[in-house]
C-alpha cells in the first residue's frame, strides 16, 4: 500500500476514534446545528489565519471558541431564537470566510480542500497533530465522562448534586471545537455535522447504555472511514464525501436491522 | 427546638426588570414540612431554585447551614431518547451505588422498573423515580416542585403519603412546592403562601382564615378534611391584581 493511502486511513481512524463519543453527546443535546456553526466559523479561522499569518491550528480553534461564547452571551440576552441565532452566525461565518479568501492577494488556500476535506493530502506532521489531540480530547472525554453524562440528562440535578455545570460545559465546548479543527482535515468543513451524528444516529439503534453508544459509534465511525476511502480509492471520488456517504448507508442498514428484530 | 438548616433574608429578584420575588424572608428547620403555595406566575419556581441556590437573588441574603445536604426533585425532567439509559442509571448519577440505587427504587414500589430507559416510564413512575433519586444523597433537606404533577388523584394520595414517611424516616426538613391545597394540606406544619411576596404564612388552619389567603384562593373551609371542587380557584392566575396590595391583611414580618 502506497504511503499516502496509509496517511490517510491512520488519520481518517484517528478522527473516526474521537468523533464516535462526541458526535453522542451532540446528538444526545441536540447541538447538531451548533456543530455546523462552530464548523463553519472554523473556514474563518483559516481564511484570518492565513490573512494576518497566523498559525493557523490556532485560529482554526480560537474562531469557533469564541464563536461559542458569543453565543452563549447571545441566547442569555433572549431577543431571537436560539435556531435563529444559529443560522445568522453559522452563515455569517461562512460568508465571511469565503469572503476572506477571496480578498487573499495571492491564493494560497486551496477552498474546496477546506469545504470537503483532503484526507488524500494528510502528511506525517498531521499525523502527528491529530493523535496528538485525540489522545488529549479522549483524556478529557474519560476524565468528565460521568459529569459530562449528569449535565446532559439534568444540568439543574446536576448542579444540585455539586456538579460545576458551568465548567463541564466549558470544557465541552473546547472538545467540541478541538474535534471539529481535527475533522476539517477528513470531511471539510460543510460535512463535519455528518460525520458526527450520523454513526452516533447509527450506533443509538444497537446501544443500551451511553457508554455502548460512544463505543459503537466510534467502531462505525472508523468503519464509515474505511468504507470511504475504498470507495475513493476505487471509483476515483472524493475522499471525505464517500466517508459521509458511506456512513448514510451503514445508517440506513441499521433501519433495516431494528425493522427485522421487531 | 429543631436545628435551623437554611435561612433567606429580604430575598429579591427581578427577570429582565419584572421583579419576581419580594422581600422574601423564611427558615427551614429539620423535620418541618413546609409548602409554598400560590398562583401560577408567583415565583414559586423561583423561590425554590434560590433555595437550592441554582439561582442567586439580586439582593438578600441565603444563609444555609454547614451539615446541609440537598435533595431536590425537579417538576419535570425531560431526557433526550436517543440518550440510551436506564432508571437505575439515572439514580447511579447522584453518586450512588448500584445496591443503593436499587434500595430506593425498591423503598418508592418501582424496583421492577430497574432496567428500563427511563423515557418509557409513565408521568407517576417517573415522579417516583425522581424522588428515590432525591433521598439517595440522604438529605436532610428534601425540595419538592410540584411532586404531583401529571399524576392522577390515587397516585396523588399515594405520592403524598410516601413523601409524608420518608420525611419521618429520614428525619428531614421537606419544602414543597404546589398549587394544590386539599392535598397537602393536612400533613404539613408551615404554609407560605407566595404571590410574589410572603402574603400570608403559618399553620394551615390559620392560613386558610387568612384574608390575604381568601383573596387569592377564595373561601375554602376545612380545605384538609375532605374534597372541594374549587380547581378554578386554583389553577388560575389572581382574578384582580389591583384587589390584592400590601396593606393591613399582610402578615409578613
Amino acid at each position: 500500500m502506497t504511503d499516502f493511502l496509509l496517511y490517510a486511513l491512520l488519520a481518517g481512524l484517528g478522527v473516526a476514534l474521537v468523533a464516535g463519543p462526541l458526535g453522542c453527546f451532540v446528538v444526545w443535546r441536540r447541538m447538531a446545528y451548533f456543530g455546523d456553526t462552530l464548523a463553519h466559523s472554523a473556514l474563518l479561522g483559516v481564511s484570518l489565519g492565513v490573512l494576518l499569518d497566523i498559525n493557523l491550528n490556532i485560529t482554526i480553534i480560537a474562531i469557533p471558541l469564541t464563536m461559542a461564547i458569543g453565543l452563549v452571551f447571545l441566547e442569555q440576552r433572549g431577543f431571537l431564537a436560539l435556531d435563529t441565532l444559529l443560522g445568522i452566525l453559522s452563515h455569517s461565518a461562512l460568508a465571511a470566510g469565503l469572503v476572506v479568501i477571496s480578498l487573499l492577494p495571492d491564493v494560497r488556500v486551496d477552498l474546496m480542500s477546506l469545504l470537503f476535506g483532503d484526507l488524500l493530502a494528510v502528511t506525517k506532521s498531521d499525523l502527528w497533530m491529530i493523535y496528538t489531540v485525540a489522545a488529549a480530547v479522549m483524556a478529557l472525554l474519560g476524565l468528565l465522562w460521568k459529569q459530562l453524562i449528569n449535565i446532559t440528562v439534568d444540568p439543574e440535578l446536576a448542579a444540585v448534586e455539586g456538579t460545576n455545570v458551568t465548567l463541564v460545559r466549558t470544557a465541552l465546548m473546547l472538545i467540541t471545537a478541538l474535534v471539529i479543527a481535527l475533522a476539517m482535515k477528513v470531511v471539510g468543513v460543510l460535512l463535519i455535522t455528518a460525520l458526527l451524528i450520523i454513526p452516533a444516529a447509527t450506533a443509538r439503534r444497537v446501544s443500551h447504555t451511553p457508554e455502548q453508544m460512544a463505543i459503537a459509534a466510534s467502531l462505525i465511525a472508523m468503519l464509515t472511514v474505511v468504507m470511504g476511502l475504498a470507495m475513493s480509492w476505487n471509483l476515483d471520488t472524493p475522499a471525505g464525501p464517500s466517508v459521509v456517504i458511506s456512513a448514510s448507508l451503514l445508517f440506513c442498514l441499521s433501519l433495516a436491522y431494528r425493522r427485522q428484530l421487531s | 427546638m429543631s436545628k435551623l438548616l437554611l435561612k433567606l433574608e429580604s430575598i429579591h429578584k427581578a427577570f429582565a426588570g419584572k421583579s419576581v420575588i419580594e422581600d422574601v424572608s423564611l427558615s427551614l428547620h429539620q423535620g418541618e414540612i413546609t409548602t409554598l403555595i400560590g398562583p401560577n406566575g408567583a415565583g414559586k419556581s423561583t423561590l425554590a431554585k434560590i433555595i437550592l441556590g441554582l439561582i442567586k437573588p439580586d439582593s438578600g441574603s441565603r444563609v444555609a447551614s454547614s451539615a446541609i445536604r440537598i435533595g431536590y426533585m425537579p417538576q419535570k425532567v425531560t431526557i433526550d431518547p436517543t440518550l440510551p439509559i436506564s432508571t437505575v442509571r439515572f439514580l447511579q448519577l447522584a453518586n450512588a451505588s448500584q445496591q443503593a440505587c436499587h434500595d430506593a427504587l425498591e423503598s418508592m414500589s418501582i424496583g421492577h422498573l430497574a432496567k428500563t430507559p427511563i423515557q418509557n416510564l409513565s408521568g407517576g413512575e417517573l415522579q417516583r423515580a425522581l424522588l428515590a433519586r432525591a433521598i439517595l444523597r440522604k438529605p436532610n433537606l428534601l425540595v419538592l416542585d410540584e411532586p404531583v404533577q401529571g399524576v392522577d388523584v390515587n397516585g396523588q394520595n399515594e405520592l403524598y403519603k410516601m413523601i409524608n414517611s420518608l420525611a419521618t424516616s429520614l428525619n428531614c426538613a421537606v419544602l414543597m412546592v404546589s398549587h394544590d391545597l386539599h392535598l397537602v394540606m393536612s400533613a404539613t406544619d408551615q404554609v407560605i403562601c407566595l404571590n410574589r411576596h410572603i402574603c400570608c404564612q403559618g399553620h394551615p388552619e390559620q392560613v386558610t382564615q387568612d384574608p390575604a389567603f381568601i383573596d387569592i384562593f377564595g373561601q375554602t373551609t376545612a380545605v384538609y378534611s375532605h374534597h372541594h371542587d374549587h380547581d378554578h380557584n386554583l389553577h388560575g392566575e389572581v382574578l384582580d391584581e389591583t384587589t390584592h396590595t400590601h396593606g393591613a391583611d399582610c402578615h409578613h414580618d
